[in-house]
């Protein structure tokens, strides 16, 4: 595709690049989808090239997510790949990691070569396709996990469910060590979590609602960072969100094991106390933790604990979500709002600017191995450009993706992605002016 | 002056102000109860609906005499046997059943905050006869006004409940209830049934029974269900009965004048022995009467026309 793909110029914006420790106004010159230049002036040549004036945005490497649920095959109508990768790309985001819990489970080649397709043909942000750990992600026997390397996956992961079977968790850090792929895990144990439907605590007992502790996940965690030790399999935590998995994950480091993390941005805005009126908007699992949980994940975030920042984007429909708390399936919609709910840590001085822009790029590329996460001459050409002090109030009946249960509904934030370029092409560009407006 | 809140969906939102006005009105419900010719017509021409999503024969039937004495019709609703069981949505049962007309759902559900739901989607109000381990507005009003109708008032008196509070709407209910009206709470049951953070609710946590009844003015007697035996939280209910059932021989540890409670259905000789719950402390009987005064209180306050809530 990236022989159509025409000359770009962005011009005059600050390029934020944390690999290159660049952070300064500069010129990029795109072509073929590759960067061809980099200069800190207008180029000498805008000849065929379309010349976007950046002035006043930044200039971004390609936004990178681990952790999205497109629902296609079996739940199109939640999601698609189609509309999940151009949500995606509404939200900056230059390339997402497809999570295998569609119906059939993602567990075979052929339908990793179904994600494939249908992520190109999407005309969004690029779709990697996960695998299934286990095959039905039934957590009994692996998945043809080679085969399904060789069609295309970048991890494995039975994410939605744990794997909780350690011999089996041991056995795929094993395998998948083979194939250089990460094992990214869901923790939670479910004789722990006792089929609790938010955390365990206060505000717990005063809905009566059944609660989940935080050391369903911990104790999780610091299972799979000794399978880790013990295997030198990498892993990858998925959606961290308890005090104890960030400094369990802090402690694997200090190990020097191959320990990475993703934390949400749900996970690090939004405490239990909103599921208070029984919202299923703010139910997901792992569920909205404590303060000192919330304060902990920033922690784990600013001193790189947490490599990256993942949305969990899991669309659902009124009939998943507008029924009892408890019955409701877990999940919200994340993709077009993360962007402004990160650089919210930077207003609040959690992260400085290139932090944070590592979180969501260089962060995650590095975690699966993947392409891009940092502008250089010659690379390819995923790009986002963000118009950081943009204001809109959240409004889901805006929103690219057809989810539309966010615990944000309504908030102000401020943070939008203007253009998002994916090996040189503008696979979106806002219109209009952006000020009070969603997209 | 018309009752500040269109529904009854918890103690939570009431003000101690709100519990003593259905308090006060229910006195005088009791009056009408006790007469020979049970009826008044002041919910003539409404409708109230009982939808139990969850079985109760005892909560069911009061709301029901209480809504026939105040001339209202009462319509049982019963999700066994009914378009729940063919996967209606909860949102389309209750605007179904509000398409009917009524005045009053008197909602019990299994889930906790499922009378939320209900309210947020209908017009009419809604009464929480009860939601999962949740809330149950009614049987705390309905136990303090018991207690009141003794004492007079609850202000500085002391009670103490005992058993399953995780899993009990009526503890949390009957906590906050009493915490309003100026009693003290004491929680008391094997650790494997208080839920974590309960205390936030306004109330002191036991594990050893004498030391949580010693001065108490009153004693509320949880119901220990068989079904948590699964979920390891009591190993058997006899051994539940030999520490934390009332027998006749720990009423001792009472005071001469402590009043004994329990929600029902009872389950004689796990929480309570026979000779207790039928003894001189016992005004279990007294609250299933009292019930029916309440809830004739809480539906006149809900859907009666404003000159007969004075």
């Amino acid at each position: 595709m990236s022989s159509e793909a025409p000359k770009l110029i962005l011009a005059g914006g600050r390029l934020v690049d944390p690999a290159s420790g660049v952070d300064g106004v500069r010129w990029i010159s795109i072509d073929g989808g590759t960067i061809t230049a980099i200069e800190e002036g207008p180029p000498a040549s805008t000849d065929g090239a379309r010349v976007i004036d950046c002035a006043g945005k930044m200039v971004l490497p390609g936004l990178i997510d681990l952790h999205v649920h497109l629902r296609e095959p079996g739940e199109e109508y939640k999601e698609t790949i189609a509309t999940g990768a151009r949500a995606a790309a509404a939200g900056g985001f230059t390339a997402v990691v497809a999570m295998p819990n569609t119906r059939p489970v993602v567990d075979n080649a052929h339908l990793v070569r179904f994600v494939v397709d249908k992520g190109s043909e999407a005309g969004g942000a690029r779709v990697y396709p996960s695998g299934a750990v286990s095959k039905g992600q039934e957590g009994k026997e692996l998945a043809e996990i080679g085969d399904m390397r060789a069609a295309g996956i970048v991890c494995i992961t039975d994410d939605g469910r744990p794997v909780m079977n350690p011999s089996l968790m041991r056995r795929a850090l094993e395998y998948a060590s083979a194939f250089d792929l990460t094992v990214m895990v869901h923790e939670e144990d479910l004789h722990l979590a006792g089929g609790g439907c938010m955390n365990e605590g206060p505000v717990a007992t005063r809905l009566g609602l059944r609660g989940s502790p935080n050391a369903a996940e911990d104790a999780m965690v610091l299972r799979d960072v000794e399978l880790c030790a013990l295997t030198g399999g990498r892993l990858h935590i998925g959606h961290l969100s308890t005090a104890g998995a960030v400094r369990a994950v802090r402690e694997a480091k200090r190990r020097g094991l191959p320990v990475t993390a993703e934390a949400t941005p749900h996970h690090f805005t939004l405490t239990d106390e909103a599921v208070v009126g029984y919202d299923t908007r703010a139910k997901m699992c792992p569920p909205l933790r404590s303060r000192a949980d919330v304060d902990a994940v920033r922690e784990g975030l600013a001193d790189g604990t947490i490599d990256a920042i993942a949305t969990d984007h899991a669309p659902h429909s009124p009939v998943e979500k507008d029924v009892e708390f408890e019955k409701a399936a877990n999940g919200i919609v994340g993709l077009e709002t993360a962007l402004a709910l990160s650089l919210a840590l930077v207003r609040d001085g959690v992260l400085t600017l290139p932090r944070m822009v590592e979180r969501l790029s260089l962060g995650p590329a590095r975690c699966f191995g993947l392409p891009g996460g940092q502008i250089e001459r010659g690379g390819v050409a995923d790009l986002t450009v963000v118009d950081a002090d943009a204001e809109f109030r959240v409004d889901p009946g805006s929103f690219v993706s057809k989810g539309r249960y966010t615990p944000f509904e309504g908030w102000t934030l401020r943070g939008l992605a203007t253009h998002t370029i994916v090996g040189g092409r503008l696979v979106f560009e806002r219109h209009g002016k952006s000020e009070g407006s969603g997209r | 002056m018309p009752f500040a809140h269109q529904h009854l969906l918890g103690i939570e939102p009431l003000s101690r102000a709100d519990i003593e006005r259905i308090l006060d009105l229910a006195t005088s419900m009791k009056e009408v109860l006790r007469r020979d010719i049970k009826k008044v017509p002041a919910l003539r021409g409404k409708t109230v609906i009982n939808c139990f999503f969850e079985s109760s024969t005892r909560t069911r039937s009061s709301f029901e005499i209480a809504a026939k004495i105040l001339s209202a019709d009462a319509v049982n609703w019963a999700s066994s046997g009914s378009s729940v069981s063919k996967g209606e949505s909860l949102v389309d049962t209750a605007r179904n059943l509000e398409a009917m007309r009524p005045d009053v759902l008197v909602v019990r559900h299994a889930s906790a905050g499922a009378p939320h739901l209900v309210a947020s989607r209908v017009g009419c109000a809604v009464v929480n006869a009860g939601d999962g381990a949740h809330e149950h507005p009614s049987q705390a009003l309905l136990d303090a006004f018991t207690l009141r109708e003794r004492w007079g008032s609850l202000e500085g008196r002391l009670v103490t409940i005992v058993g399953d509070v995780r899993h009990s709407r009526v503890a949390r209910s009957n906590v906050l209830c009493l915490n309003r009206l100026g009693a003290r709470v004491r929680l008391c049951g094997p650790p494997t049934m208080m839920p974590p953070g309960i205390e936030a609710l306004g109330c002191e946590v036991f594990s050893d029974l004498r030391k949580a009844v010693d001065g108490a003015d009153a004693v509320m007697m949880l119901r220990i269900q068989n079904e948590r035996l699964a979920e390891s939280v009591f190993p058997t209910t006899r051994e539940y009965a030999r520490v934390w059932g009332l027998s006749a021989a720990k009423t001792a540890w009472l005071k001469d004048d402590a009043l004994i409670l329990h929600p029902g259905p009872i389950n004689r000789g796990v929480e309570l022995e026979p000779d207790v719950a039928d003894g001189p402390h016992s005004v279990i009987l007294d609250q299933v009467e009292n019930g029916v005064a309440v809830r004739m209180a809480i539906l006149l306050l809900l859907a009666g026309a404003p000159e007969a809530q004075a």
